[in-house]
């Protein structure tokens, strides 16, 4: 095993070649921990890490890191995201060095939903950097020990400089727009110094397919490890409000079709998400699944079982 | 140009309200072009004001006036005493020349009636969009022209986020364009679209708003 650049739990899932598992947990909206006590339980043991996201679409929750603390007290690792949308590079950067202190080693970097999708609308957007920038911010800090600004990250001139010990994620949608930006994109993720990447929750098989050959053609597949979202489709109403609602986002009609036509919705709904974990395990470069069961944590552990990935490696 | 538009009639009338001698003054250069302060909106806005005045029985003496700039001052010496004159001056300038007008009368009560947009173009009659925002580091030569900073929702500088869909920004998939979608179709226009590949660094931000008020003092032409 070559060496670790953060050892989180993640990272040696990938060192070791073995398909990872992820899921995301949406802290609360509000100041109870037992949100996440009781989504951790559902998770613990299924999945290798956890994303905890940072205040998605715009709507107030607990702060990602907070909740990512809590979430490693129930016994699983946390990936805290970090949008760009909220702050700047001083408090991005001083949320790193918090993050990293209270033990959290993944460290995921993201543009930001827009404000005016979430509950706050009349706010200001910070956009101080981009999610490339980030990236590239977070692994200045680890690898060369830096601040953005060039400042050697030690606490006084006579102190050895301290840096974070992060594995480094990013985010990939293959189903927005201009397609052939989209590896151009992902590309420039990798020379920012990206270790994975987790992509938007992938639907249209064949432009995900066609998306993993433009990848594997630039050979970036070997120099990140690339996992694949999923979401289950709880409804035929929530299929609906994916395909037609949610920018970057293609929900063939087919699995609409067949959520219609089936008795229970919910079974078929997991049905369908197992089987796209199975084929997308086939695909060549990709290296793990990232589940995204949106306020359905407690259906993971099924689909992980179902998906036949439990019991996790050991590592 | 400096895009605005008129203040909803509601909002004017009510910040004018309890005036005697209002002073409606226009201007001539950018919102003359964008239809929202020049000679032609002082005569409608006026005509409205003393129509509701009429209505609402309030006796209210209006006069109009429009200069050819209301951000250099050399332009204010025409309307002087009309200036003087009033209670209130009801500027359909941008926000620069209601606050120039502000500087120039001291004790003199300037009130917009414009709301100030954008640094924009005319896309037709009637459409005018945003195209500059003045952060003060031109960065046009990178992106085929089209500025990401401006014309993006996010001023991402490093391509396209995952809310890019058939051109359309998610911020209004109906009106608004994917400034990434712009210059991704621009750059590959051009035959540069390898140039979007390289790592743009983080922008230095100083020479924008965020660096404190600004001003350029030219050396070479100060008197």
């Amino acid at each position: 095993m070559s060496e670790l650049k953060a050892g989180s739990r993640l990272e040696k899932i990938f060192a070791k070649g073995a398909f990872a598992v992820t899921a995301e947990l949406g802290p609360p909206k509000c100041a109870d921990g037992r949100v996440i006590t009781t989504k951790a339980g559902f998770l613990k043991g299924t999945v290798d890490a956890v994303n905890i996201t940072d205040n998605q679409t715009a709507i107030v929750r607990m702060s990602s890191i907070a909740a990512g603390v809590l979430a490693m007290r129930e016994g699983l690792e946390p990936v805290i995201q970090i949008t760009c949308r909220d702050r700047n590079r001083i408090a991005i950067q001083s949320d790193v060095l918090g993050a990293a202190a209270l033990g959290i080693r993944n460290i995921l970097c993201l543009t930001g939903d827009h404000q005016k999708f979430g509950n706050h609308p009349a706010s200001r957007n910070v956009f101080d950097m981009d999610s490339i920038q980030l990236i590239d911010m977070l692994r200045c800090m680890r690898d060369e020990k830096k601040f953005q600004c060039g400042d050697e990250i030690k606490n006084s001139k006579n102190e050895p400089a301290v840096g974070p010990k992060l594995f480094i994620g990013g985010a990939e949608n293959p189903f927005a727009d201009p397609f052939e930006f989209r590896v151009i994109r992902l590309a420039k993720k990798v020379a920012a110094g990206v270790d994975f990447v987790q992509t938007q929750c992938v639907y249209d098989m064949e432009r995900f397919e066609e998306w993993m050959k433009q990848v594997r053609n630039r050979g970036l597949h070997e120099k990140v490890s690339i996992m694949a979202g999923v979401t289950p489709l709880k409804s035929v109403g929530m299929a609906k409000y994916m395909r037609d609602s949610v920018a970057g986002l293609v929900v063939p009609d087919y699995y609409i079709d067949r959520l219609s036509k089936a008795a229970d919705k919910a079974a078929e709904g997991i049905a369908i998400c197992v089987e796209q974990i199975r084929r997308l395990r086939e695909i060549p470069g990709v290296a793990g699944v990232h589940i995204m069961a949106i306020e359905w944590e407690q259906k993971i552990p099924e689909i992980v079982r179902l998906a036949g990935l439990v019991p996790r490696p050991a590592v | 140009m400096i895009v605005a538009e008129r203040k909803p009639f509601e909002k004017i009338n009510g910040s004018v309200k309890g005036y005697k001698k209002v002073l409606i003054l226009g201007c001539g250069t950018c919102v003359t072009v964008c239809m929202a302060g020049g000679k032609k909106e002082v005569e409608i806005l006026a005509s409205t004001l003393r129509l509701a005045n009429q209505e609402a029985g309030v006796a209210m003496d209006i006069q109009e006036a429009t200069i050819e700039r209301q951000c250099d001052r050399e332009f204010f010496d025409e309307v002087k005493e009309k200036i003087e004159w009033a209670d209130v001056v009801l500027s359909m300038a941008c926000g620069v020349g209601v606050q120039l007008c502000g500087e120039l009368f001291c004790g003199k009560i300037v009130l917009p009636a414009l709301d100030t947009k954008f640094y924009g173009v005319t896309e037709k009659q009637g459409v005018w969009s945003e195209r500059c925002t003045g952060c003060g580091d031109c960065v046009l030569e990178f992106f085929g022209g089209v500025c990401p900073i401006a014309r993006c929702s996010k001023s991402l500088l490093n391509g396209p986020c995952g809310g890019s869909q058939k051109g359309k920004c998610e911020v209004d998939p109906k009106n608004m364009d994917c400034g990434w979608q712009l210059i991704y179709d621009r750059m590959k226009s051009l035959g540069l679209l390898d140039r979007l590949e390289k790592n743009q660094p983080a922008k230095n931000w100083s020479s924008a708003r965020d660096g404190g008020v600004r001003k350029t003092v030219r050396e070479d032409v100060v008197l």
